[in-house]
């Protein structure tokens, strides 16, 4: 298991090395001198040398990754010339916004995932078995940001239900002090619980939007596992035995079909992080995607580079912790993983 | 199948079907909504909105193919000649496609058009690199399998040169898995490209593009929801054409799916 786990966290690396080398020379590759870039057309040439030679511009380019590394390695990631801010102090002040909705999008793609999956397999070849399986399949085409639009027309617009953007009332904002950015945490830790609820109300179009495909394919591949363990003969046993169907099913079944869905709820982390940036833009809700958009926009070229580091690094370690997790459950890879 | 067949038939025969060029406004017109006259109502400067739905199924579907066709290309080249090559070739293609995975799909796209500069065909460009990691691995797995069955050994026994043996023994045996990701990956792609439209990173302003058509009007929702109900429609239904299609391929070339 530890040599599982050290080959696993030098291919990260590897990979993380790989990324940064990318970021870095889009420095490089996109046209146009960075330093005019960032002081404007009409900065004089003497500004223009001095700001080359701050950010080592004029080094060479072996040199400028060497440096850029070591200031990685302390966690300097540079500043934003368009806020004037430091860009790690900028992710983590956007981060928890995204976190927040990508872990609601999860919460709710996976329990309405997994019992969407279930009642698919158990009526399989069925009424509802067609009906789910094509909403998956509709799931996994729609884009999003069109699905985002329409529920805030239909919800918000036309029926009055829920907010149409940001993750707070303006008047309840006033009251609530931002201690970590977490808006759930920082309405609770403020004690009021209408602010709790309305941030919890706020977050529901936005968790659904983002949701909606990892909801899709957590479904099909929840029905397909489910299909899969239902063939085995323990099942057959079990249903000899004149168990029901829903303890076969929930009790014999499920968590071993599970074992899969779990990979996959892994795999849609990534997708999550990066659909944040459409969900967000839409909901006007102030996360991580929603900044990185901006600097896009700006050509701010360190938060882009800060900014997709981070989201590499995220996606990896929850892909890495998910394949540990998925071989601390699953016993039939604990066992030969141990004797690499 | 029916699905795309109306949409090929519909960007084929574009001006026949429309009742305005795309470009056409008539600003006295603007945010009109469906009528007679303008079947699908007007956008914020009086355009067309059904001529010019119909125009961007023509992009649409160009979007798809070429960044398919691209992503097919490179990665099931560098899949063959890892796959067959295997040894440092192998090491540096497939690492160099570790890198690509390691980023979620909108991101890596954002980071491309970032350095490309934004325009569709750059779009185009990001979506396309985007997908090559997964056409190499569909191709090198397949190629791993096919490279040891015994008409190729036997091929290269009577010493077929390595690329005649890639075209004519390996590949033909490859294409199953490829067909149905390529007819999975037109969806994806279109809706990658639609959405760094959405995003102001695609087509440019005026462009009958359906993730453009979406960015100009999301804010006129309340006011024109005819604007953003059409755009969302069309790459909706064209995106679950090819998903139906793919799954369809998949159930037919690939037996043991089918199954469960």
């Amino acid at each position: 298991m530890t040599a599982y786990l050290i080959q696993r966290l030098l291919s990260m690396l590897l990979s993380l090395l790989g990324v940064s080398i990318l970021v870095f020379w889009m420095v490089h590759l996109i046209p146009g001198d960075p330093a005019l870039m960032i002081l404007g057309e009409r900065a004089n040439e003497a500004a223009l040398q001095e700001l080359r030679q701050q950010m080592g511009l004029d080094q060479p380019k072996a040199v400028q990754y060497a440096r850029f590394l070591s200031d990685l390695s302390r966690l300097d990631l540079g500043r934003s010339f368009r806020t004037k801010g430091l860009v790690a102090e900028e992710i983590g002040w956007h981060f928890p916004p995204t976190a927040e909705l990508t872990l609601a999008a999860m919460m709710f793609a996976t329990v309405f995932g997994i019992l969407a999956g279930v009642i698919s397999a158990i009526n399989r070849g069925g009424f509802w078995d067609f009906a789910t399986m094509f909403g998956a399949l509709a799931g996994v085409s729609i884009p999003i940001f069109w699905l985002g639009l329409m529920l805030i027309l239909l919800f918000s617009h036309q029926l009055g239900l829920f907010p149409v953007s940001g993750r707070l009332d303006a008047l309840l904002d006033l009251e609530i002090e931002r201690q970590t950015n977490f808006m759930l945490l920082d309405t609770l830790l403020a004690g009021n619980l209408a602010a709790f609820a309305d941030a919890v109300w706020h977050l529901i179009l936005p968790a659904i939007t983002l949701g909606t495909v990892p909801l899709a394919i957590i479904t099909r591949m929840t029905r397909s596992s489910l299909l899969e363990v239902l063939n085995q003969q323990y099942i057959t046993t079990a249903y000899a035995k004149g168990l029901s169907q829903w303890i076969v099913v929930g009790k014999h079944a499920l968590k071993n079909s599970l074992i899969p869905v779990i990979t996959v709820i892994g795999l849609e982390f990534g997708y999550l992080l990066g659909g944040a940036i459409l969900t967000e833009h839409i909901f006007s809700w102030p996360g991580l995607g929603s900044w990185l958009l901006k600097a896009v926009e700006a050509r701010d070229i360190r938060p882009i580079q800060g900014g997709v580091l981070f989201i590499a690094a995220l996606f990896m370690s929850v892909n890495l912790i998910v394949d540990l997790l998925y071989t601390y459950i699953d016993p039939r890879i604990r066992v030969p993983s141990a004797t690499v | 199948m029916v699905i795309l067949t109306v949409f090929v038939l519909i960007s084929v025969s574009v001006p026949l079907l429309v009742t305005h060029r795309p470009d056409e406004a008539d600003i006295s017109k603007r945010l009109s909504p469906p009528s007679k006259t303008h079947w699908l109502g007007t956008d914020r400067v009086g355009k067309d909105v059904y001529s010019r739905l119909l125009y961007g199924s023509r992009i649409s579907i160009k979007i798809g193919l070429v960044a398919v066709a691209g992503s097919v290309l490179v990665g099931s080249l560098f899949g063959l000649l890892a796959g067959y090559y295997g040894g440092w070739i192998d090491n540096l293609l497939m690492r160099g496609m570790d890198i690509l995975l390691a980023l979620p799909s909108v991101l890596l796209a954002i980071v491309i058009v970032t350095i490309l500069g934004a325009s569709l065909t750059n779009a185009i460009v990001a979506v396309s690199i985007v997908y090559i990691p997964q056409y190499a691995r569909i191709l090198r797995a397949a190629v791993l399998k096919v490279k040891e069955l015994e008409y190729v050994l036997a091929a290269r026994a009577v010493g077929a040169s390595d690329w005649h043996i890639l075209l004519v023994a390996v590949i033909p045996n490859c294409l199953a898995p490829l067909i149905v990701q390529a007819t999975l990956g037109m969806g994806a792609a279109i809706l990658d490209a639609a959405g760094l439209s959405f995003l102001g990173l695609g087509a440019k302003v005026g462009q009958p593009e359906w993730g453009l058509m979406l960015r100009d009007h999301f804010t006129l929702i309340r006011q024109a929801p005819w604007t953003v109900l059409a755009p969302g429609l069309a790459i909706f239904s064209m995106v679950l054409g090819f998903n139906l299609l793919g799954d369809g391929l998949r159930d037919i070339l690939d037996p043991q799916v089918k199954t469960t």
